[in-house]
């Protein structure tokens, strides 16, 4: 008899017995519709409200990924000049970690005030946040390169950029691949947040409208979209860095 | 002046410093040395004696302080281009496989940079030549984790070697290994020195290795390090590993083991 593989009985398993739970002890106790729905509600909301939903996460979706395509060329780009030159790492670097220091949620406002209520403030926001864990890995990954290794290159005349494309960039590629799965998920987080402050579309500007009219289980069933939407994304980085990095995972 | 055209590197009362001022500290000072075209020369020493600090005025990556430092009669002022280097660790690439990885020299030094591209097939049979060469043949397309820590060496020295270096500069190569590895790659050295002719500095710690391979030993003081004796070993070659553990042989490494001082002797 075909089995299925543990990675796929187990998460599964563990969902339903959490939704289970969670529908048991919303009827069991009785908690209010208004305060916690139970997931039979929140489905049925999902049902209902399926264009809407749909949507919305779409805009969600192409927002986080413009803005985490920003992030990955810039992270990349600031990454190789601050890995590669201790001038630029020096004046880049105390900027840089202030400016991650701010809570990026501070900033909507501003974007918004320049650049209005829509799209281009949740994709900016998705990238500022994300760009800086893309940019602190690859140039650690250049930074780290053996001394050994760069005077190998060195000694047979060839010049800085060339070592960073032979030896510095490959080496950081697995850093580089996995900072990206950290960085998804902050774009994730960067236009959903900006969405709540001030938009007119995505999932996060629908939640504050279902919160306004009292659905609550519209809210809930946008954290539900929030959740698959995360996952997915997360899921489709794990992919490529698996796909690109072959060498160092054995 | 014992300069001639024979003489590959010349060093004429050299000496480096790191750092500014107050606080420079001398890593070599007052090294004279002449190295022969095809000369096998080994540097032994305590450590910290600033070995590898003479690898790297040779191979044109440190400005010396003082002296004269020629390489082919011309004064070093940079990257030779026309030496192959081989460290303690391989350093190979995980993401190459074994031919990729000695092929890196060929991608930087001209002319072979300009070729590699449409000559790809020519060069890869030129690897797997060498790598037969040296023991490795039918692991081009091994990756370097697939390799045990002998090969891995192996590899590396076939790296420094693929661009047909005038100088091999070797710093401990063989450090981390174990005996019979390392005597199995001490013969595969002299094999490759006797065929292609190369000019070769090791540095190394292990002083049968020196007596081994080496025309001429220099042992170095502490830091500063200064050559304190100058040893021409007069073994005939080809030399056979059994040599290492005649009395003869003992003798030489007891009388070079007598001239190195530890820094708190």
């Amino acid at each position: 008899m075909y089995r299925l593989p543990s990675y796929v009985v187990w998460p599964f398993t563990f969902t339903l017995a959490l939704f289970l739970g969670w529908e048991l002890a919303c009827r069991g106790l009785e908690i209010p519709q208004s305060f916690l729905p139970a997931p039979s509600m929140i489905f049925k909301a999902m049902w209902d409200f399926r264009v809407t939903i749909i949507d919305n996460s779409i805009v969600t979706l192409w927002t986080t990924l413009l803005g985490f395509g920003i992030a990955t060329l810039v992270g990349l780009a600031l990454g190789v000049m601050i890995g590669a030159s201790k001038g630029i790492y020096e004046a880049l670097y105390p900027v840089m970690i202030g400016f991650n220091s701010i809570p990026k949620v501070a900033i909507v406002p501003v974007l918004i005030l320049w650049f209005g209520v829509g799209p281009l403030p949740a994709v900016l926001t998705a990238f500022l946040i994300s760009f800086f864990p893309i940019a602190v890995n690859v140039a650690t990954g250049l930074a780290t390169t053996e001394p050994e290794l760069r005077d190998v290159l060195r000694a047979l005349g060839a010049s800085r950029w060339e070592i960073i494309r032979k030896i510095g960039l490959p080496r950081s590629m697995p850093v580089f691949f996995g900072s990206l799965k950290v960085a998804i998920t902050l774009a994730f987080v960067g236009s959903v947040m900006a969405e709540t402050v001030g938009s007119n579309k995505g999932v996060g500007h629908l939640m504050l409208s279902a919160q306004a009219a009292f659905q609550v289980p519209l809210v809930f069933a946008g954290l539900l979209a929030l959740a698959v939407l995360g996952i997915v994304l997360y899921a489709m980085m794990a992919v490529v860095e698996r796909r690109f990095t072959t060498w160092a995972y054995r | 002046m014992s300069s001639g055209p024979e003489h590959l590197v010349q060093l004429q009362n050299v000496s480096l410093r790191y750092g500014m001022g107050s606080k420079a500290t001398l890593a070599i000072d007052g090294i004279d040395m002449d190295i022969r075209r095809g000369e096998f020369v080994a540097v032994v020493g305590p450590s910290g004696c600033g070995k590898s600090t003479l690898m790297k005025i040779i191979s044109g990556l440190a400005p010396i302080s003082d002296g004269v430092a020629l390489v082919e009669g011309r004064e070093v002022a940079g990257p030779l281009k026309s030496v192959g280097m081989a460290f303690q660790a391989s350093n190979l690439l995980p993401w190459r496989n074994t031919i990729d990885n000695v092929m890196l020299p060929l991608e930087v030094v001209e002319p072979h940079k300009r070729r590699i591209g449409s000559h790809r097939a020519e060069y890869e049979a030129k690897i797997e030549a060498l790598l037969q060469r040296v023991g490795l043949g039918g692991f081009g397309k091994k990756f370097p984790w697939e390799l045990s820590g002998g090969m891995q060496q192996r590899t590396s020295i076939c790296r420094a070697l693929i661009h047909e270096p005038e100088i091999l500069l070797l710093d401990e190569p063989f450090g981390a290994l174990d005996a019979f590895t390392r005597e199995d790659l001490w013969c595969t050295l002299r094999d490759l020195h006797a065929e292609r002719g190369v000019t070769v500095l090791l540095v190394t710690h292990d002083l049968r290795e020196a007596a081994f391979l080496a025309d001429t030993v220099y042992v170095f003081s502490p830091r500063p390090g200064r050559i304190v004796m100058r040893y021409e070993v007069d073994l005939p070659r080809p030399r056979d590993i059994k040599l290492t553990y005649s009395p003869g042989f003992a003798d030489t490494v007891q009388m070079l083991r007598g001239h190195i001082r530890h820094q708190q002797d």
